[in-house]
């Protein structure tokens, strides 16, 4: 038995002090990056699809449309794996709120002065740093093969995926929160939206090509413009029209995914 | 620093079954008190306390933990407790260390504090070697102790305990216990627990609250409790000629109750057993009446809720269904 004695050190209830929702929104995003920053190899989870797919896929595209596409193949294709790298990652990351859910973590969290809303805030936040990551080891694994680097069009490209990311992410935590009690739901509510929206926004093959219906129902797809604003982005073109309409969609799917995040993080409780 | 009046929780599971897990408790706890609420799986311990650390919302009724009404002003109430749940509180993705701390930092203590408070919890509760370890790689004993680490890291003044050691070893428990009381003493905390564990609550809690099917059937000291009712017990085993001369000495023992004979035993209830018991050997003697074995049975909180209940708490388990 430990003949330890506690210290005399007097603590006020600290926690009664003013509380800012920054502050709790740092504390949230720290907690949640640990395990990224204590385990860097837990990156490449999840790319490990994309990364296939660029692996795979990539070499078929060259095969058969590398002559259309213009500017090579992988200045087409590269964008199209970061976004895919970002639905994936970020779609996904409600299973660990789930997770939490069920282990009694989440409900920790709610018990403790920190602000309902910064709980999710800052989690949607923190998917900009795996993401980042994520795309440098994509970018940089793909210079040798011809990728032609912009750098002003990649910072801007990397901005906007952040920014998209959040969004997603924010749905994706809406969505663990949403089926807590039905928890094989959230895989299947994935799923069933993320092969159409990857596969309706041209990511994978030009829609040119599709049939009339398809290029419709990619105009109402968020991911579509900002695949298309990543190419522009890529290809060294930061001020075309089509960087301004990724904007807009990453913004709208942002504003969009925490405002749905934070309504359902406040009736998490029970 | 609690006070509830009527306080229920309803659930509606399917449209035709509602739970009806808390009916109408009122409960008042005054500050430096530590209060063992005890009761059988499915009472409704952990739904009144989900109300009690603003996690659920009361189907009716009101409750006022460390000033602030629970709906209300639930914010208010958060700042000023803490709470250790029936779950994991720990991520299972972090380490040890990293939760700790940051359960300090959350409850706002500065850097420095919060590290201090870690270092000792890790020591005390015998987690030190694992402040590196992940979560996930924790026994389950290991991680309980973590749970309650983290409860006490900003030494609330008001905490809830949830089954604290459930899953310990007699050592860690005892150990648990230990530095939990220490605390209590050094910060003038409050303490609400929950517990399985009968000897838990006799030796710990100076107030034993009995919930059964969502309701308090008994709110006392757990001396109290079994004094008023149960009383002690005394088994005498005599030679099977005497039972009925050892009966009616039995009898004339102040406070004497119910006399039950079971083959060569005598089982007299008593309400001071070990004054009694060398009475009854004494008389016995003096009569010619050799006792061949003297016990004497302390009543257990086992008995007060058997006595209560006509269930005994290990067999118990409620559930509040009703149709709705
Ligand atoms: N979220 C919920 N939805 C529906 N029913 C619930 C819910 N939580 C608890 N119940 C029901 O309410 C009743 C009381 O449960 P509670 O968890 O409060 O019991 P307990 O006293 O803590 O039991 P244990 O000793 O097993 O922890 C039980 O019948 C339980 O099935
Ligand atoms: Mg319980």
């Amino acid at each position: 038995m430990t003949t330890l004695i506690a210290s005399t050190v007097k603590i006020d209830a600290p926690a009664i002090g003013r509380r800012s929702l920054l502050r709790d929104i740092g504390i949230v995003m720290t907690r949640e990056l640990k395990p990224v920053l204590r385990d860097p190899f837990s990156l490449l989870f999840g790319m490990i699809q994309p990364l296939f797919f660029l692996a795979l896929f990539g070499p078929l595209l060259a095969g058969s449309m590398g002559g259309s596409l213009g500017g090579g193949v992988w200045q087409w294709f590269v964008p199209s794996i970061l976004v895919m790298t970002t639905l994936f990652g970020t779609s996904t990351t409600g299973a660990n709120l789930l997770f939490e859910f069920q282990t009694g973590a989440h409900e920790r969290m709610l018990v403790t002065p920190l602000s309902r809303s910064s709980l999710l805030i800052g989690r949607a936040l923190k998917e900009m740093v795996p993401l980042f990551g994520q795309a440098v080891i994509v970018i940089a694994v793909m210079i040798p093969f011809g990728l032609e680097l912009h750098v002003d069009g990649v910072l801007v490209g990397l901005a906007l995926l952040a920014v998209f990311g959040i969004g997603l992410g924010a749905f994706s935590y809406a969505l663990a929160i949403a089926v807590r009690k039905q928890d094989w739901m959230f895989w299947m509510v994935q799923q069933t939206f993320l092969f159409p929206l990857m596969i309706l926004s041209g990511m994978l093959l030009p829609l040119e090509t599709g049939p009339g219906w398809m290029q419709v129902a990619s105009k109402f797809n968020p991911l579509s413009y900002l695949v298309d604003a990543e190419r522009t982005l890529f290809a060294g073109d930061v001020w075309s029209s089509a960087v301004l309409w990724g904007w807009l969609a990453a913004l709208v799917t942002a504003a969009l995914g925490l405002t749905v995040g934070i309504r359902t993080m406040l009736r998490s409780a029970d | 620093m609690i006070s509830t009046r009527e306080l229920t929780k309803d659930f509606v599971v399917s449209r035709t079954e509602t739970v009806h897990a808390v009916r109408g408790i009122s409960l008042d706890v005054e500050p430096g008190e530590l209060v063992a609420v005890l009761g059988p799986n499915g009472a409704g311990k952990t739904t009144t306390l989900r109300m009690l650390t603003t996690l659920i919302a009361p189907t009716s009724g009101t409750a006022k933990v460390a000033g602030y009404d629970v709906t209300t002003h639930s914010s208010q109430v958060r700042r000023r407790i803490g709470y250790v749940g029936q779950g994991n509180g720990a991520g299972h993705s972090q380490r040890v260390g990293d939760e700790l701390l940051g359960q300090g930092v959350i409850y706002g203590l500065d850097r420095r504090s919060a590290k201090r408070r870690t270092e000792e919890l890790l020591e005390s509760l015998e987690l030190k070697d694992l402040a590196q370890r992940k979560v996930s790689d924790l026994s389950g004993g290991q991680r309980r102790r973590l749970d309650v680490a983290m409860g006490l890291v900003h030494a609330p003044g008001l905490l809830f305990l949830d089954e604290p050691s459930t899953g310990l070893d007699p050592q860690n428990r005892a150990n648990l216990w230990d530095h939990i009381l220490r605390m209590r003493e050094q910060y003038s905390m409050t303490i609400v627990l929950t517990t399985h564990y009968l000897d838990e609550a006799d030796s710990m809690a100076e107030r034993v609250v009995v919930v059964d099917h969502g309701e308090v059937i008994a709110d006392d000291t757990a001396d109290a409790l079994k004094r008023k009712l149960a009383g002690d017990r005394l088994h005498l085993t005599v030679g099977p000629s005497n039972q009925s001369r050892v009966r009616e000495l039995a009898a004339q023992l102040p406070g004497a109750g119910e006399i039950q004979v079971d083959g060569d035993q005598v089982l007299v209830r008593v309400a001071d057993g070990p004054a009694a018991l060398p009475i009854l050997i004494g008389a016995a003697q003096q009569n010619g009446v050799p006792v061949a074995t003297a016990q004497v049975h302390r009543p257990t909180l086992d008995d007060v809720f058997l006595n209560l209940t006509g269930r005994s708490l290990r067999e118990a388990d409620s559930n509040g269904k009703a149709a709705a």
